[in-house]
């Protein structure tokens, strides 16, 4: 099966090295850097996964989110929330709009491949 | 037993407990020394507003000056009594408790005053580490940049082979996000420092005047032309502005237009157009002393200096009284700058013009020219004490020519100076181990 992620992330360096760990994992990265369009882009792009980093220019990831869940067609797609803000209400909060997965940054590698299976086969 | 001391008695006494002179205290709640003088003799009656201020200088409660320590210390066991409730205290043997064990009874009253003194500092830092949106962004860019350096590192120290293009491309991510790291990180503690005072808010007149200052960009058209008073300018700005920041800013405003007068605008745009931005020629061509030109040329307008230029006066104690802050030049908030600063070199070469090519102390190797400069002040006349003032302005090296192959390397402030072997440190850095 070809995997399919969109990474939806503004840190050029963590994109670079995501996308090379993905790749070489088999996947089909795609990536996209802007908060305020990054909804269209899921819905155009429909991924197997996506990868949202809540900081992003101009929309928050959690805004994001929150649209995915109210669309039919991007409502069930597994979500994978990168935050540099680990605290209990941040995850509550992302877990109160559907996400999939939450991981705090900074994460291993080995963390976010094992996550990304761990969605794809769910 | 009530103490028969009153309360000008208990003053003097605290006071010289402090080891603090009746000049400085008078100073520090702004009265004359011999009105303190009279105070303490119990000739002025004292209350009111004076009171708290004293009390305040003297970190004591009120009460004890007013009443004796007994007490102060009978008031804060009754109020550690009602915080820990559940302890059911012996309310009703307070007083003979005081009486036997007067000590510790001072121990545990002064006990509870630190712990709320504490609770508050505990609660203001944590507001402000949740809602200030500067500290929020640094520690995003530390974190981010610390996972991008996790992740490329990863991959570079796998056994598996990796092209060498992609090798030497994540060779250089990790160099660029260290280079980010360090400054992030610099960032970030410098904001720490800023806040460590729970009572130094953003809104301490200092700040305000900063503030102010900044959203004008630091140049005032309409003063340059005599169209309106500092008052005005004052008045006209949408921010709320305390009464002290007010006074702070119509002084500068003052200054400003002083400096306009000496060096008009349109004068001074055509000779940095003929000489270069040069503060010893342009402070003989128009015949001023050099903090003139210095402060001068911070306040033009940026068509005409076409950077961003730093401009720092401090007083004899080292005290920072006016920041313009260049990009590459943090200025601390709380505190003394760097001792290397040309501008504390100057205080100790009063009325000597001294230039220096420095370089800051961090990854980023920021160079700028500083001119530094000075002078000494009589304003209370040939009996009255005199006072230095020091300006730098701080040019950077897109506006300067620098030549000097071993630039002068100077930091911010030695908490945050990453130069463990500096002979002027004061006290060690937290970033000297990383």
């Amino acid at each position: 099966m070809d995997k399919h992620v969109l990474l939806i992330e503004d840190e050029p360096n963590i994109i670079e090295a995501i996308r090379f760990i993905l790749s070489r994992d088999g996947w089909r990265v795609e990536c996209h850097s802007d908060g305020q369009s990054a909804m269209e882009a899921v819905r155009k792009k429909m991924p197997h996964v996506v990868i949202l980093d809540v900081m992003l220019p101009n929309r928050s990831g959690y805004d994001i989110l929150s649209d995915m869940r109210a669309d039919g067609a991007t409502k069930d797609l597994p979500v994978l929330m990168l935050t540099a803000r680990g605290q209990t209400k941040d995850r509550e909060m992302a877990e109160r709009l559907g996400v999939s997965k939450f991981m705090t940054k900074p994460f291993s590698n080995a963390e976010v491949l094992k996550t990304m299976r761990e969605l794809v086969d769910a | 037993m009530p103490s028969q001391v009153l309360t000008g008695g208990r003053i003097r006494e605290r006071r010289t407990a402090l080891g603090m002179k009746q000049a400085d205290l008078a100073r520090a709640v702004g009265i004359s020394a011999p009105y303190l003088n009279l105070i303490e003799h119990n000739k002025r009656k004292i209350g009111g507003k004076l009171l708290i201020e004293l009390a305040r200088a003297l970190r004591v409660d009120m009460t004890t000056l007013t009443e004796g320590a007994g007490a102060s210390v009978l008031a804060g066991l009754r109020d550690a009594a009602s915080t820990f409730a559940e302890q059911d205290a012996e309310l009703a043997r307070i007083d003979d408790f005081v009486a036997r064990f007067p000590g510790w009874a001072a121990v545990l009253a002064e006990s509870k005053t630190r712990l709320d003194r504490l609770e508050r500092s505990v609660e203001t830092l944590t507001d402000r580490l949740t809602h200030d949106p500067m500290l929020s962004t640094s520690l995003h860019d530390v974190l981010s940049t610390v996972t991008a350096i996790r992740s490329t590192a990863s991959i570079l120290v796998e056994p598996e082979d990796i092209d060498p293009n992609w090798q030497k491309r994540f060779q250089a991510n990790i160099y660029e996000d260290a280079i980010r790291l360090a400054e992030s990180t610099q960032s970030l503690v410098a904001h720490l420092d800023d806040m460590e005072s729970p009572d130094a808010s953003a809104n301490n007149p200092q700040e305000e005047m900063d503030a102010f200052l900044k959203r004008h960009d630091y140049h005032f058209n309409d003063l340059e032309h005599g169209r309106v008073a500092p008052e005005e300018i004052v008045a006209g700005d949408s921010t709320k502005i305390s009464d002290a920041a007010r006074g702070l800013i119509l002084r500068h405003l003052r200054r400003y237009i002083s400096d306009a007068v000496l060096v008009p605008l349109a004068d001074v745009r055509t000779a940095i157009a003929e000489v270069g931005l040069n503060p010893s020629v342009l402070a003989q061509r128009f015949g001023v002393a050099a903090p003139v030109i210095l402060r001068r040329i911070a306040s033009l307008p940026a068509e005409i200096i076409g950077a961003d230029v730093g401009l720092v006066i401090a007083d004899a104690s080292g005290a920072l009284t006016f920041r313009r802050v260049a990009t590459g030049f943090p200025v601390p908030l709380f505190g003394a700058g760097c001792p290397l600063w040309p501008l504390y070199q100057a205080v100790s070469r009063p009325m000597i013009p001294i230039t220096a090519d420095i370089e800051i102390a961090s990854r980023s190797k920021h160079r700028f020219l500083a001119y530094a400069f000075a002078n000494l002040r009589h304003d209370e006349g040939f009996d009255g004490p005199h006072s230095v003032e020091s300006t730098m302005l701080i040019l950077p090296e897109s506006l300067v020519p620098l030549t000097s192959s071993t630039p002068q390397t100077v930091g911010i402030t030695c908490r945050i100076c990453p130069r463990n072997d500096c002979a002027a440190r004061r006290e060690g850095s937290i970033l000297s181990e990383t």
